[in-house]
């Protein structure tokens, strides 16, 4: 099932390279069948979470081949009530992405449209992933398409945001393979079972202190680049301004959530001793974050900076509820990644579409749409709340939560985070009235076409995704969790400040995982 | 002289009568006829192919000085591959350079035999012979474009630095018969286990002088000066050749002389490699950013990737060694399929190898250009692709060893490589082209071989399996 649908992308990139491009006259062809097998993931994706059980904790769908046998490199799947959810955000904004596009990208369009459904392949497979090596071929993959997709088809600056973009990267996630190897030996010189790169296995090794602490450093600076955490942001507003709507949207909905998602699958659980020693420094970070990420935004005079700005903040948020390290804290940062996916892939879609219509994305240049495109600003203002976080809608779920669990872990990070919670409605609002309300100051704002038919098919889905979001969150929250209980279990403030850890206390996480054969089998 | 002494040097006389029979081709021809050369190259190759894969596992012994032992073995595969991607490239670039096709063949064919014989000798004298065939079909080879001043230069530099490298390596070896009365191996080994002791200066004197020659022909730090006028000036596919196949048949003796004879020593030259190793990789890498043709480009790389398996060796373990013969296969299946790229944009009147040239390629030659940026992309370390997994297999080797720091100067010189790779890429795919320079249209054997090149970089990074255990059973034959 996962590997299915892992690799559904790419079996639809590789067809559509199969079909012959003369001149763009088959267009409609390409645009089609990526459109057609992105659905197609997206109805997988869905399928999954029907069959997901949302009262166990393992992980479900476990698929297990050896693959490097020498070295205990296996092909390990399997999804979790964390995990599923942003598999279903993949399935969901790649068509939305590929959608957004579908007039403004003429130049190449077989290769735009095959490095999406690759990117989205590997996307989808860093989520599955349970093998250590498997996830960091996923993860360094990915970077490829991506690249490609911001260097072509990018805006006036792509070459250097997209060099920007993979060398940061790059060099984060160098450190962490050393790191990974290093896991992956020490599985060997403690346990004597050979090399081991089963995140499963290895969530049960014991490390000396020592290394635990280098290995959680080298794999939190991969992902805090990704994430982006203040201060490893600076590639963010280059690649997220550059990029084409989808890449922006991929981008900021999808590959930003690999950060925060690595932080709680890999780098929190497995090195929980370090975890609960620099918490409290990524926390400050986050929260350094939120703000100046918020009055950076504010000054922008370029939509899609602002935006990019916005994102800064928003991640902040997502990493101070994993610092949090308890049960509304982790949940809300889950739920936040989801809903930043939704609300900040629709804002990137909104500039899109006001790009394309005026060819710029200065604030200076709008002033007064409401008149000209009555039902985009509509839209426009329901994605623009959903940001912000106003009850009803899905911001709002995430951001509470968040505030909720650093509360109950240190009310100071609370309430400098709150700060950020304004600030966001200031900077959001006010490029919202600059853009939409006032006098009609360009002429040629008036003239601006309102939504058309292909642009409802994208903008609606995602305003009403952020409505369902913000109205029933239990139904994501449900399934949740379990996972994320069981995470906590493995790594708390308070189990932490007793290390070693009781035995009580691991036989309490191998009960609740008990479900699982193979992870039986590793604690014999 | 017995039977079983010949059959273990089967696949180098196999090349060998390939050779001179090239050269009788050509001595034969009538002039103006066409003669497919390089057919001849291709079933002498595949005839050493055969031969190796019948030797497999039988540890046969040739003449005391020859072994056809898993790890002999398994560079010969190497070298036969880098053979045979030669052979099927070399028609269209003989025919476009105007090159001697006859002498160009036979030389190609002798200094194939010689990495072999390098690979699989277990006598440093044997090894110094085979290191200078090899050598002396390379000067030529190098400068086999008379009448261009870049390849006689070229020639000229690695002619004499060469020969320099050679007198240090003979030098060596008369230091080392002089404390151990032998220069087999084995024997070697047996007496600086309890010689080197009584004459610890003689022993370092001669393994400094072995080093020297070694570190010239696998151009590592400091002394790689030749390697980018050489690459430079030879013509594309030589330079391709010599980067991956030199280098292949320089590690096979270096790793066998250092694991074999001089063992009783690792502790003291350990620390050499590791420095070696680690000036190699960052020098390699962060020159190779500032060149803006494509053949120094590559040439730098080169010496960076004689870095990497440099850290292999200073592992000093069986990860590290299996990870050498892996690293070195992958690496050459994509180095000179690279070469090959920028030769097939070369025309008869301009080389076209400097990176304002390929500006735009993705355009014109879009399935090169992919091809290309896959080569690229595997040279620089990026999943899912065979040089990923070799790095991967080399810093686990590092790892393994305790040995973090190489590792992390390891990945961290990756990351800057990958920075001029992607400039190449970046060219091809984000630029506009300038004046279109007029490029051949690949032959089909061009483009049959490039198709392999690709599927073997990804079946390399994809299923490794099977070639990484082959690589590291071939290492056991060492002990």
């Amino acid at each position: 099932m996962l590997t299915t649908i892992v690799f559904l992308p790419l079996a639809g990139a590789l067809l559509l390279l199969l079909i012959e491009n003369g001149d763009g006259r088959r267009d409609a062809v390409i645009r089609w069948t990526a459109l057609g097998a992105s659905l197609v993931v997206f109805a997988a994706t869905l399928l999954l979470w029907s069959r997901f059980d949302p009262a166990r904790a393992d992980f479900q769908f476990v698929e297990r081949h050896d693959w490097i046998p020498s070295f205990g490199v296996q092909y390990l799947v399997g999804v979790d009530g964390i995990s599923l959810f942003l598999l279903v955000l993949t399935g969901f904004l790649t068509p939305v992405a590929l959608l957004s596009s579908w007039e403004s990208v003429h130049k190449k369009l077989k290769e735009f449209a095959a490095f999406v459904l690759v990117l989205e392949s590997a996307m989808l497979g860093v989520f599955v992933s349970l093998d250590l090596f498997l996830f960091y071929v996923f993860w360094d993959a990915m970077l490829v398409p991506m690249y490609f997709l911001i260097g072509i088809w990018g805006y006036d600056r792509r070459v250097y945001a997209a060099v920007k973009f993979i060398l940061y990267t790059a060099a984060g996630s160098v450190l962490m393979l050393v790191a990974i190897v290093g896991l992956a030996w020490m599985h060997n010189a403690i346990t004597g079972a050979g090399y081991s790169f089963d995140l499963l296995k290895l969530y049960d090794l014991h490390l000396p202190r020592q290394y635990e602490f280098w290995f959680f450093l080298a794999f939190t600076v991969a992902f805090a680049i990704k994430v982006p955490l203040f201060p490893f942001h600076t590639w963010l507003p280059d690649a997220h301004v550059e990029a084409p709507t989808a890449g922006s949207v991929i981008l900021a909905g999808v590959l930003l959530k690999m950060g925060t998602y690595g932080l709680l699958r890999f780098a929190f659980p497995l090195f929980p001793a370090a975890a609960a020693y620099f918490a409290p420094v990524l926390a400050v970070l986050a929260v350094v974050g939120i703000i100046y990420g918020a009055l950076v935004a504010m000054v922008q005079p370029d939509l899609k900076k602002l935006v990019a700005y916005s994102s800064v903040s928003h991640l902040g948020f997502v990493v101070l509820g994993i610092c949090a390290l308890n049960v509304q804290g982790v949940q809300g940062a889950v739920y936040q990644m989801l809903n930043h996916g939704v609300s900040t892939g629709g804002l990137f879609l909104i500039v899109g579409m006001l790009s394309d219509r005026r060819h710029t994305r200065l604030i200076a240049e709008f002033g007064g749409l409401k008149a000209a495109t009555p039902r985009l600003v509509a839209v426009f203002l329901l994605i623009t709340l959903s940001s912000i976080g106003l009850p009803g809608l899905n911001g709002f779920v995430g951001e509470f939560l968040i505030l909720l669990g650093a509360f109950r872990w240190d009310p100071r990070f609370a309430a400098f985070a709150a700060s950020g919670v304004i600030l966001s409605a200031v900077y959001m609002l006010w490029m919202f009235q600059r853009v939409n309300y006032g006098p009609v100051t360009h002429e040629e704002n008036m003239a601006l076409p309102d939504l058309t038919v292909r642009e409802r098919w994208v903008i609606v889905p995602t305003v009403a995704m952020a409505i369902f979001m913000g109205v029933l969150p239990g139904i994501f929250l449900k399934p949740m969790q379990p996972s994320v209980d069981r995470l906590l279990q493995r790594v708390s403030h308070e189990t932490v400040a007793r290390a070693p850890r009781a035995p009580a206390d691991d036989h309490a996480v191998a009960e609740s995982r008990g479900a699982a054969p193979a992870d039986v089998r590793v604690k014999n | 002289m017995s039977l079983s002494s010949i059959t273990a040097i089967v696949p180098i006389l196999c090349v060998t009568a390939a050779g001179i029979a090239a050269m009788l081709a050509e001595a034969f021809r009538e002039p103006g006829e066409r003669m497919p050369i390089s057919g001849l190259g291709l079933v002498g190759l595949a005839g050493a192919a055969i031969s190796a894969g019948l030797l497999w596992g039988r540890h046969a012994t040739g003449f005391g000085v020859v072994a056809a032992d898993t790890f002999g073995l398994f560079f010969v595969m190497i070298l036969v591959v880098i053979g045979v991607m030669t052979m099927l490239l070399s028609p269209q670039f003989v025919a476009v350079d105007e090159l001697p096709g006859g002498e160009y063949y036979a030389l190609t064919l002798f200094a194939l035999a010689g990495m072999m014989l390098m690979a699989m000798a277990t006598d440093l004298l044997l090894i110094f012979l085979a290191l200078e065939v090899m050598s002396l079909a390379v000067y030529v080879l190098t400068a086999i474009k008379r009448n261009s001043e870049a390849s006689v230069e070229g020639a000229f530099k690695y002619f004499i630095l060469g020969g320099f490298s050679s007198a240090f390596f003979l030098y060596g070896i008369a230091f080392v018969y002089g404390l151990a009365h032998s220069t087999r191996l084995d024997r070697v080994g047996s007496a600086l286990a309890g010689e080197s002791a009584r004459h610890p200066i003689l022993a370092l004197v001669a393994l400094g002088l072995l080093l020297v020659g070694f570190g010239f022909k696998v151009s590592a730090v400091p002394f790689h000066m030749w390697t980018p006028d050489a690459y430079e000036g030879a013509p594309t596919i030589v330079a391709g050749f010599m980067s991956t196949g030199v280098k292949a048949a320089a590690f096979a003796a270096l790793l066998r002389v250092m694991v074999t004879a001089f063992d009783p020593l690792h502790a003291t030259w350990l620390p050499v490699i590791w420095v070696m190793a680690a000036i190699t990789m960052i020098l390699g890498t962060i020159v190779g950013v500032a060149q803006a043709n494509l053949k120094r480009m590559l040439a730098y790389s080169s010496i960076a990737h004689a870095g990497y398996v440099l850290v292999g060796l200073a592992a000093y373990n069986d990860v590290g060694r299996g990870a050498i013969l892996f690293y070195l296969l992958a690496y050459g299946v994509t180095n000179l399929g690279a070469f090959a790229v920028i030769g097939l944009l070369a025309t008869r009147e301009r080389a076209n190898d400097d990176l304002a040239s390929i500006a735009g390629l993705s355009d014109r030659h879009p399935a090169l250009a992919a091809v290309f940026s896959v080569l690229l992309l595997s040279l620089g370390g990026i999943p899912p692709t065979a040089g990923f997994v070799g790095k991967w297999y080399i810093f686990s080797a590092a790892v393994r060893a305790g040995d973090y720091g190489l590792a992390i100067i390891g990945v961290l010189t990756s990351v800057v490589s990958i920075f001029f790779y992607l400039r190449v890429i970046v060219m091809m795919y984000m630029a506009e082209p300038g004046d279109a320079p007029a490029s051949n249209e690949p032959s089909r054997a061009a483009v049959f071989t490039l198709a392999a090149t690709l599927v073997a970089t990804f079946y390399l990074g994809i299923l490794p399996t099977r070639i990484l255990e082959l690589a590291a059973r071939s290492i056991s034959s060492l002990f």
